[in-house]
């Protein structure tokens, strides 16, 4: 009980906070003020969280307070689930005050960004606490509203005001498939009481209904293919620690929104919604991250490979409901651990990866990553943050993202238990996308620091640039720290959802913490077991023995020298690989099918003193093919209903009596 | 318990000083094959220590990255290649590491030879890096799906635990089987960059992947990469070996003689891939960088097949 006063009087806090940005408006000291603030609250939410998710939950506080709907209330519940989502998001949150300390102080427009910061981060813990329909529904929509807010800081730029206007459009969209799912939830009776719709038996057709409404709106909020197409334009546009948020936090409150009401309200889940669900996810995760390898935008590849993560989670999510729909518990557990130990991860890495991609925008003014390179050599705490952030994300040992991906790779090896055909075919091509998607990944994380830190400046702007303030870095080293605690201990992790594991699927995993040597089990020991801690420590042993023996018995001596330049003098450093040449046999590849993308050469004939010319083409088939089409039936729609307009008395008068000869007619056929 | 870590620590110093002997043996064979004397199967060591003895030239403009990426590549490829049984299953430490993880280290090693390869700002290192990054991206899922085939035969993804399920009676003959032998071959040619997908031997072609990327390093750096390549290709060898060809592995704690019997056989299993190899080599041509993507996506499809045939029946 007092846990659930303590985070609701936090966002209160939050939200006075918000308050006090507007009335400090322009006042040089509001920046340092209103993070100091939000850091606070956020590390006070973030402490009783973990506090919460240590004790049992055998009775989850609720409250209910008299505001809101006369009927109904405004209820509040802090149950396990609840808490480990506030403990994510809190956690993001914290950090990103942190960097906001120093990022702010760059901001030209503080008072565009001050208020809504905290208003945004209020709005997100109020998703995660509400008990009925109503009150997540008016949060989530206050969670929304914030952030376009923050997206449209910066709003004289053209690009931003597209992307805040494709935002707002896919948002009130989103939340209008949450409301009719609600609507179908709380049935004929209208209980919009999250215990009554858990209570409630729920048809299967209705079942299904809700559960394709959640996917347009969940899905939209998270950037489930084909509803993404508004987060690699929007999630970039805000300030860069406002970017962590969205992309490490807020798809997070969306897949909380997800879970909450399939493994909670919907009761027993069908077979073939885990299906869709598995299906939807891995070609998100396949399409995103092959979006992301051919951008060269910094911000909005990190914003598209936000896409894969949330694709791979949702393969676990999808995976956990057949297990559980087939009544395997243990590989639902299993499963259902992958995809919230990626939840956990993503938010740390994505937050840390887009502060660094912000310390870069903050000393280069680039987000371009054909204008950088080098920026090893002059920005090296921030460079070897970023460098642990893509290992992790790139899912490799001994880092937290392998950890994750391993669970989720055990979870589809259980899967041929599985009683259904449609899944025995899909399970199996659905793992080759999963690893594709990992590969990808790590092609695409190669590029990104092999490109922007790595090489020679390709620019001036990249080539003398100062290190960034030390808020910032305290920032993205405590994040690279916890990438890789949680790597090398992911028992701890493990152990830590376990209550919300075994409260969703009524079973969970094994002890992980009284394993010997910290290992991980999922099964058995016989079957599969992991130990990211001796992996870490192999590796370091075995890598600084070897620089020992090296340089102590065999030589130590280094010159310094030109780098080979295969006999052409020339030096420039656009002779260097860009990052559009680095994906280019990817996309010859992958592309030719997923975008059509297509290389022209123009080659002149032998004589002929024109240039050369090279160009490509390619296509957001998705956008092209669904969302194209859509714009232009709205449009037409739009121009033919324009007529109404320049009508004369008389018709206006007939229309308005046809009108409600109509409305009669139904109320009368109806009853 | 000590003796274990005896075991272990024999496995791990065995893979590092075989290694090298593994590739003076494919090149000698080689050699001979085209009617030519060709170097002695030490020349790799003499090759290596001279290498180790000089100084390093590093280009002006590398960063540590570029000095300390040698040893983070051949740390990764000896802790993957330490928990692999050659000789004896059951080694003290194959619990750290299942089949997943022990490609996923190769993963790491070769994302940190590809960022290597970018440090100093040629277009040979970039050239190099973005075809290794696209042939990883084909041959990673291959063989992600191999394990999950064999992880299905064999019901756990624990190499001791495959390797002891495949010498058991239990195996029969099986197509999945006989599939993931093919693509798991395909993708260890690719992953070691052996002909047809690229060229060990020359630095002069422009369709190189692996020898592009590490032209900057000389020096003791250099000795590090090509001890971690020869190491990468006795690692695949040994794990070809420890599924398809358990024979003769020596179980935990089993005493001095099996171990030294299942040495012996490790020594003419080597042999026999490494002549096997080397014919390989001598009789194909070196494809075009861009049909690499059709053989590893020949694996892929193959390692999916492998994979969906465990899925439709547990006897196939």
């Amino acid at each position: 009980m007092t846990s659930l006063v303590v985070i609701l009087s936090c966002i209160a806090m939050f939200l006075v906070t918000g308050g006090l940005a507007v009335l400090m408006s322009r006042s040089h000291r509001a920046t340092p003020v209103i993070y100091c603030l939000s850091l606070l609250t956020s590390a006070a939410a973030f402490v009783t969280s973990l506090a919460q998710l240590a004790t049992s939950f055998v009775n989850a506080p609720t409250l209910v307070l008299p505001i809101g709907l006369p009927w109904l209330g405004t209820h509040f519940r802090l149950d396990a689930l609840s808490s480990l989502f506030l403990l994510v998001a809190n956690l993001g949150c914290l950090l990103s005050s942190l960097y906001g300390l120093g990022y702010g102080r760059h901001e030209h427009a503080p008072h565009r960004v001050l208020p809504f910061f905290p208003a945004f981060i209020a709005g997100m813990n109020l998703v995660l606490l509400a008990d009925d329909a109503f009150t997540f529904l008016i949060s989530w929509e206050f969670m929304s509203l914030a952030s376009w807010a923050l997206v449209m800081a910066h709003h004289r730029n053209a690009d931003n005001r597209r992307a805040g206007y494709l935002y707002i459009i896919m948002a009130s969209f989103g939340t209008l498939a949450l409301l009719l799912a609600f609507g179908l939830l709380a049935g004929r009776d209208g209980a919009y009481n999250f215990a009554a719709m858990r209570a409630a038996e729920h048809a299967p057709l209705m079942a299904g209904l809700v559960l394709i409404l959640l996917l347009l709106g969940a899905g939209s909020k998270a950037g489930l293919v084909p509803l993404h197409v508004w987060l690699p334009l929007a999630h970039p546009a805000a300030p860069s620690h406002v970017s962590a948020l969205m992309s490490g936090v807020m798809t997070k409150i969306a897949i909380y929104g997800f879970i909450r009401v399939t493994f909670d309200l919907l009761g027993a889940p069908m077979w073939w919604s885990g299906l869709i669900v598995l299906l939807l996810g891995a070609v998100t995760a396949a399409l995103g991250i092959l979006h992301a390898l051919m951008e060269r935008d910094l911000k909005r590849l990190l914003a598209y490979s936000t896409i894969e993560n949330i694709g791979v989670i949702f393969v676990s999510l999808g995976l956990a409901l057949t297990f559980k729909a087939n009544g395997m518990g243990l590989a639902a557990a299993l499963a259902l651990t992958a995809a919230l130990f990626h939840v956990f991860n993503h938010s740390l890495f994505k937050s840390l990866l887009f502060f660094g991609a912000g310390a870069v925008l903050t000393a280069t003014g680039e987000r371009d990553m054909e204008k950088l390179g080098g920026l090893i050599h002059r920005m090296p705490v921030t460079s070897f943050t970023f460098l642990v952030g893509c290992v992790a994300i790139s899912a490799l040992p001994p880092f937290n993202g392998f950890a994750s991906e391993w669970l989720a790779f055990q979870a589809i090896l259980q899967s041929p238990d599985l009683p259904q055909w449609a899944l025995k075919i899909a399970v199996p091509a659905v793992g080759g996308l999963l690893a594709l998607s990992a590969a990808l990944a790590a092609a695409c994380f190669i590029k990104v620091f092999g490109i922007t830190f790595l090489g020679r400046p390709r620019t001036p702007a990249a080539s003398e640039v100062p290190e960034v303030d030390r808020f910032s870095l305290g920032a993205m080293c405590v994040l690279a720290g916890l990438c890789l605690l949680a790597g090398i201990l992911p028992g701890i992790v493990i152990d830590g959802v376990s209550p919300v594991v075994s409260s969703l699927i009524g079973d969970r995993m094994p002890v992980q913490m009284d394993i010997p040597w910290l290992s991980i089990v999922p099964i058995a020991e016989s079957r599969s077991s992991y130990n990211g801690l001796l992996i870490f420590l192999f590796i370091t042993v075995s890598a600084s023995a070897t620089i020992f023996v090296v340089h102590r018995y065999a030589s130590r001596a280094l010159r310094r020298s030109a780098a080979w330049d295969c006999g052409f003098p020339e030096n420039s450093p656009s002779t260097q690989y860009t990052a559009g040449s680095f994906a280019q046999p990817v996309r010859r590849v992958f592309g030719t099918l997923a975008m059509r993308a297509r290389e022209r050469v123009d080659m002149p004939a032998p004589g002929d003193l024109r240039p050369a010319a090279f160009s490509v083409e390619q296509h957001d088939l998705i956008w092209e093919g669904l969302y194209v089409p859509i714009v232009g039936a709205v449009g037409f729609a739009a121009d033919k209903l324009n007529r109404l307009q320049f009508l004369s008395i008389r018709r206006y008068l007939s229309l308005v009596f046809l009108a409600l000869v109509l409305l009669l007619l139904v109320l009368a056929l109806w009853s | 318990m000590i003796s274990a870590l005896l075991v272990q620590a024999c496995q791990m110093a065995l893979v590092v000083l075989l290694a090298p002997l593994l590739t003076g043996l494919i090149r000698k064979v080689k050699a001979r094959l085209l009617r030519r004397q060709g170097p002695s199967l030490i020349q790799p060591y003499r090759d290596l220590l001279r290498l180790f003895r000089k100084e390093a030239v590093v280009a002006e403009n590398a960063s540590w990255l570029f000095r300390v990426a040698p040893y983070l590549i051949f740390a990764s490829t000896w802790v993957a290649a330490a928990v692999i049984p050659t000789f004896a299953t059951g080694l003290i430490f194959s619990w750290t590491a299942d089949l997943i993880a022990i490609i996923a280290l190769l993963g790491s090693a070769r994302f940190f030879l590809a960022l290597a390869g970018m440090d100093v700002g040629t277009s040979f290192g970039g050239i190099g890096s973005s075809r290794e990054a696209m042939i990883a991206t084909l041959a990673e899922p291959s063989m992600l799906l191999i394990i999950f085939a064999l992880a299905l035969v064999a019901g756990s993804t624990q190499l001791s635990t495959i390797a002891a399920f495949m010498s058991s009676p239990a195996v029969g003959l099986r197509v999945s089987l006989a599939i993931a032998l093919v693509a798991l071959v395909m993708v260890a040619i690719a992953e070691n960059a052996r002909i047809p997908v690229d060229n060990p031997a020359t630095h002069l072609e422009l369709t190189m992947v692996h020898e592009a990327m590490v032209l900057e390093y000389s020096g003791r750096h250099l000795a590090m990469i090509e001890l971690a390549a020869s190491l990468k290709l006795l690692l695949y060898i040994s794990l070809i070996a420890c599924i398809f060809v358990p024979w003769k592995l020596a179980a935990a704690e089993a005493g001095p003689a099996a171990y030294l019997a299942g040495f012996i056989a490790y020594l003419a299993k080597l042999a026999i891939a490494g002549t096997l190899l080397a014919l390989f080599e001598t009789s194909f041509a070196k494809m075009r960088v861009f049909r690499v993507p059709e053989f590893l996506g020949a694996a892929l499809m193959l390692a999916l097949l492998a994979t969906l045939l465990r899925f439709v029946s547990r006897s196939l």
